[in-house]
Formats: C-alpha cells, structure tokens, sequence
C-alpha cells in the first residue's frame, strides 16, 4: 500500500479500493445461481414427474421448494446485489470500504454461513413456514448481525465519500439496506420453544400474522428484488452503454414515490381472504399506484439509451440490460393488474402468480445480474475483454427463449385452472373435480420445466465464460469489426 | 423542490433517516389498526387451542412444508363455498402461530378438510397419493409410518405458545403429555382431554397401535382443520368484520 501511494492517481485509487470481497461475491453468486437454478428445473420436473420426490423425507416438493427459493433470492440474488453494491459504492464515492478487509471478509464468511443454515435447515425440515422467511429463530439472528455488519460497512463507505453527491445507485442501495432490516426484524419476532431447540412459534397469529408476513413477503420483492436491483440498473446502463442517466428529476421522483408505495403493497396477496376489506383495498389502491413510480424507473434505465441505441445490435452485455429492463417494465405493469382484486380472485392460487413472479425473476433480476456480471469480470480480474463474446450471445438466446416458454406456460395453466375452478355446468354443478384441474396442468408444468432447462443452460454457459475470462483468456471467434475493439475493457479504471 | 434535493444528496444521515420515515408510513398505517379493530376477529365460538397431539401435528404439516401447495382460505366465492365448504373465518386462526393460510393451491384447500375423509383414507392417501387419486403430483409420506413422534418436550411446546397469547391453562399444560398419549388411544380415558379440547378427533389414527408416530400427530390435526365453530349458529351480523 505505502508504496502504490506514491504512484500516479488513478493506480493509487485502484489499490485502495477493496476487490477481493467484491471477487468473493462475484464468484459465489454464479455458483449460488446455478445451485438456484438446478434445483428450481427439479422441483419443476416433480410436478410433472411426482416420482422424482423419490419417497424421501428431504427430497419431496415441500422441503425442497425453500431451498430453490432462498437459493435465488438471497444466495444468487443476495450476492449479486452485495457484490455490485460494495463495487459500486467503492466507485462512486472514491474511497475503499469502510471498516477494512476484515470487516468485509466478515460479510463474505457471514453471509455464506447464512445461506448454508438456511439451506440444511429446510432439508431437515427446520421451517417457520413463513414464505421467503423460512429460517428458524437462531438463522434469523445471525442473518441479523451480517446484516448489520453490511449496514455499516455500507453507510461507512458512504460518509467517508470524496464526492459531494451521493450517486443515486446508492440511494437504492440504502433503502433496500434499511427497509430489508426493518421487514426481517418485525417479521421474525417469535418465541423459540427452547434455547437448545430448533423450533419457534410466530409472535402474531392468524389475520395479523398473514399480514405481517406478506408486508414483509411483497416487500422483499420490493426492496431486495427490486430497490436493490434498481441501484444495479442505475450503475451498469449507464455504463455499459457509455450513457449518462437519462433523467435526474425522474430518479428522484420515482426513488421517493417507489420507496413510500411499496410497503403499502402487501394486502394485494391477501384479497378475499379472512384479512378485512379495508385493508385488501388499501393495499390494492396503492399496488395500482406502484405503476407509476415502477414505469418512471424504467423509462429512466430504457432511456439512457437515447443516441446509443445501436449499441443493442451487437453489444449483448446491453442487450442483457436493456432486455431485463422491459421484463421489469412488462411485470410491474402485470403486477398492479393482477392486484386489482376481481383479477386476483382469478389469478390468486394459480400458477399465473408463480409465471409473474418468474418474469420478474428470471426476466429482471437474474438478466440485470448477468448484465453486471459480464460487465464486472474483466474488470475485476483485469482480463482484457470477456472470453467469448459469441457465447454471451447463446447465453442471451438461450436464456430468453427459456424465460418465454416458462412465462407463457404459466399464464396459460393459471389462467386456465382458475377457469375450470368456477366453472359450472348447466345443471349448476361444479363442472371439474380439483384433480381434474390438476391433470390439466401437466403439459404446461412439461413446458414450464424445458424452459428451466434452457435457463439452467445459459447460467452454465456463463459460468463457463466467465471462468475463462478469469484466466484472462480469449477465444478465437469471428467479431463483428464494431464488437472487436468495442467490447474491450479499458484495463486502468 | 428537486433543486432543493440536493440537500438529501450530500447528508447521509439525512438521506438514511428520511427513507426510514419514508418506508415506516404504510406499514404503520395497515398493520396497526389489525391489533386495535375489534372486529377484526369475529366473536364466534368454538375456537380453541389446538389439542397437544393436533399442535405436533401442526408441526409436522409445517415441516413438509404443506402450506407450499395447499391453502388454508376458503375464500367468499360460490364454487370454493361448495368445493371446500363455508368460507374462512379470521376467528378461526385466532391461535396459529403461525397462519397456514398458504398463497398456492397445486392440491386442494385443507381448512376444512377435518372429518371429510377417514383415518385410513389419509393412511393410504399420505403413504400413497397416486393410490387413492391417481392424477395426484402430490409427493409420497410413507416415512411418517416409520417415525416415532418425539413428543417430551410437548409442554414446552405449549407454553411457547401461551408466551405468544394462546390461552393455554396450567391444567392444559400439567396434563399435555398425557393428553397427547390418550388421544391416539381409543381404548384410554380421554373423557378429560375432550373437556378441555372439545371436538378433538381420538383414535388410533395410523393403523399401527403399539406406536404413536408422526402420522398419528398429522391425521389428528387434519382431522380437527375447520370443525371448531359450528356454522349452523354462526349469525350473518356476528362475522362483520
């Protein structure tokens, strides 16, 4: 360190800034990815094949489900969002982490233990049943104290900034810092039977507890899924199209109506239920609203395009972003729809949540991370470009076809169940008994699940990628002559 | 105004405390007033605390992770009133810690699935799936029949609960193993556990009655699942939230 600081400027910043966790978190949310996704192809083939829950206890659906979904959101999700967040704070504040390299690893080690607990707990059947906040009592405290840890390290790196301004990425970050705190603490109160034992009872009950959850539910996909991928929009657009943000005024409106809006959302799970109407309409008025602050982050990340719209042609790390931008546009728009509760007396229960949810997590979060990875892996490993520009191409290929296929199935078969659930014949029965429904599905769950593999496909092809690009190699492929010098990362930052 | 943003923009701690308070605002505003209204839970009777051999199994239905492709929301429609049965009620999850309302239906709604079907059928059924609904995806649970329920500790288990507001007496507790052991015992005295647990199902539920397993625990609580109020003297103008 000493004697980087008597070098030129820029390679002084360079060695101050801390890239080693932000190494770490690269590489662990590729691997967490494709643990993700794997086991989310799998649970998509039990439903059309149930003997793939192979008659085991910590193999069926009902364990295994958890796993997938934790594994996307917060081990793929969750250091995707860590590993951008710490690069960019870094970047846009002009200094190094604060709290040192140790405090960092912490983080690392920590949050990786976090996801480990989490995980052998569900296949042990260790669960407080709350959706996306499975983790027993003695996870949630530790999550707790990494979290905190991150807080810190976060709001450190922040206050210590040789930029006046705090870049709006980082508004973003923040508050899905925070509200992600807020919601994890107030969600997870509950009494552990013994201190020696796994098992805790939920401090709410009933129609409290359904709505303390699903405050906490929506909001994890307002604020972990969306707040914090948005800092990621903020950051990557611009970049990789050479761009500055389209709009100033437009992300200070929408960062301030999103954050207000969001937490109002959660009823929208609840419509028709024992939860009382005033709620359910509160909740459905204000997810309504959440179009509009969704829609202004989107024209803001589609419209830093403006005068490099040619980039899409033959830049598919852009394409990448620009893709999971409209897949944010098209789900926030499909997500007001179906809170509006005549839609949702339709579409609740049904697969058509389980497609929505998909086309905001594989279509937004999953391309905006692959997006950010391949813009970051050169940088981090100082490789002069991506090793395969041609296979980030079938990445994106592959991986959108997977996304429509898996989309389109689910709307059809929810859309479709919840028709034959109310439908009558003309002596006033019900027309289909529940299993009839289910038999129908299989051909979509058949569908549902060659879309996973295709997905599951390109996170490999990826993977493989950027594991080349770590070892600074470069293949030999035909480039359109724009890609050649285009794609070239600029090693000095 | 946005000129003035800037403000925000160069204060940290500023820009933290105006998202906490941004963030706070509906939260606050949805949530409290469920623990304040009344009438958020209707005065109907029949709810009680769950029997202690229906809470383990409760646990066990947690465990597999039930809730995943079952419900437990019957929902104000004509056809789930006459698929499921009368829509739910708040009253009636008064004492779940926690709720079990589930978000997906790949199998049927269970809130009132209690008494629908036999001890047997949920036998086989849970043993089995495709063998008694051959359409089923259902995953198979077999390993239930092999498990001993692990069920010392259950008094603990029902003081946690009282902790979280469950109106557990101390005869409840003094006699929770008991009353566990007696209710998957047709041939015991389970007179006392039905006085203190009205409605609760007693018999030898897994078929196998030298053993109490986990199946027993888990049919004993699908079975008691939406028999707790009696609808037929449950009054319109009571259950208005």
């Amino acid at each position: 360190m000493a004697v980087a600081a008597v070098h030129a400027a820029g390679v002084r910043a360079e060695a101050a800034y801390n890239e080693d966790v932000v190494r770490l978190f690269t590489i662990a949310t590729i691997f967490w990815g494709i643990v993700g996704f794997l086991v989310g192809v799998y649970i998509a083939f039990q439903l059309a094949y149930p003997v793939l829950n192979l008659g085991l206890e910590w193999t069926t659906f009902g364990r295994l489900r958890p796993i997938h979904t934790s594994a996307v959101i917060f081990a793929f999700g969750g250091n995707a969002l860590l590993a951008t967040s710490l690069y960019v704070v870094q970047r846009t504040c002009r200094t190094s982490l604060f709290g040192g390299p140790a405090l960092a690893s912490f983080l690392f080690w920590g949050y990786q233990l976090f996801i480990v607990l989490a995980a052998t707990g569900y296949l042990l059947g260790v669960t407080q049943s709350r959706e996306y906040a499975e983790p027993e009592w003695y996870v949630d405290i530790w999550i707790t104290i990494v979290w905190v840890v991150y807080l810190v390290i976060f709001f450190g790196t922040l206050l210590r900034r040789k930029e006046p301004h705090i870049y709006v990425a980082n508004w973003f970050y923040l508050a899905f810092i925070i509200t992600i705190a807020i919601l994890h603490i107030f969600n997870n109160l509950a009494v552990p039977v013994s201190w020696t034992g796994t098992k805790s009872y939920s401090l709410f009950a009933g129609v409290q507890d359904a709505l303390v959850q699903w405050w906490y539910g929506h909001n994890a996909v307002g604020f972990f899924l969306t707040a914090g991928f948005l800092g990621m929009m903020y950051y990557f657009v611009p970049k990789q199209a050479e761009r500055p943000i389209y709009s100033y005024r437009l992300s200070i409106v929408h960062f301030w109506a999103l954050i207000f809006l969001y937490i109002w959302a959660g009823p929208h799970h609840l419509h028709y239920t024992a939860l009382p109407d005033w709620a359910q309409v509160l909740g459905m008025t204000f997810s309504v609203m959440l179009w509009m602050p969704s829609w202004g982050g989107m024209i803001n990340g589609l419209m830093t395009l403006s005068g490099a719209w040619d980039k899409l042609r033959w830049d598919p790390v852009l394409r990448f972003l620009v893709v999971s931008v409209a897949f944010y546009g098209m789900s926030t728009f499909e997500g007001p729809l179906m809170s509006i509760r005549q839609v949702n007396a339709l579409s609740h229960y049904t697969d058509w949540t389980i497609g929505h949810v998909h086309s905001g997590a594989l279509g937004w979060v999953a391309f905006v991370s692959f997006g950010a990875l391949y813009y970051l892996v050169p940088r981090l490993w100082r490789a002069e470009r991506l090793y395969s520009i041609r296979l980030v191409e079938w990445h994106f290929w592959i991986s959108t076809l997977g996304v429509v296929l898996y989309i389109t199935a689910m709307w059809v078969s929810g859309i479709m169940q919840g028709l034959m659930w109310r439908s009558y014949d003309s002596l006033g029965f019900l027309q289909y008994s529940f299993v009839e429904t289910v038999a129908a599905m299989h051909p979509f769950y058949v569908i549902r699940a060659f879309g996973g593999v295709l997905f599951l496909l390109g996170a490999l092809i990826m993977a493989y990628n950027l594991w080349r690009t770590m070892r600074r190699e470069i293949r030999e492929e035909e480039l359109l002559p724009s890609q050649a010098g285009a794609l070239r990362v600029t090693p000095a930052q | 105004m946005i000129k003035r943003h800037e403000i925000v923009e160069k204060r940290a701690f500023l820009l933290a405390v105006l998202i906490l308070i941004t963030v706070s605002v509906g939260g606050i505003v949805e949530i409290v007033p469920l623990f304040t209204i009344e009438s958020t839970i209707e005065p109907v009777k029949g709810v009680r605390p769950y029997s202690p051999l229906e809470l383990a199994g409760r646990n066990v239905y947690i465990r597999e992770g039930c809730y995943v492709c079952h419900s437990q929301m019957i929902r104000p429609f004509r056809d789930e009133v006459e698929r499921y049965g009368p829509y739910s009620l708040a009253a009636e999850s008064m004492y779940d810690h926690p709720f079990q309302w589930g978000s997906k239906r790949t199998g049927p709604d269970l809130a009132r699935v209690g008494g629908k079907y036999s001890n047997e059928w949920h036998v086989a059924h849970l043993v089995d799936p495709q063998s008694v609904v051959p359409e089923s995806v259902m995953p198979p649970y077999a390993f239930l029949l092999e498990k001993d329920l692990d069920y010392e500790n259950i008094a603990d288990h029902l003081r946690a609960n009282r902790a979280v507001g469950v109106p557990y007496t101390e005869e409840m507790i003094a006699n929770a193993l008991e009353d566990l052991r007696v209710q998957a015992d047709p041939e015991g005295d389970y007179e006392p556990l039905l006085s203190r647990y009205p409605k609760a199902a007693v018999g030898d539920f897994d078929g196998q009655p030298d053993r109490l397993t986990e199946m027993d625990a888990l049919i004993a609580y699908l079975q008691i699942l939406g028999r707790m109020v009696d609808f037929t003297d449950v009054r319109t103008e009571d259950i208005i939230q």
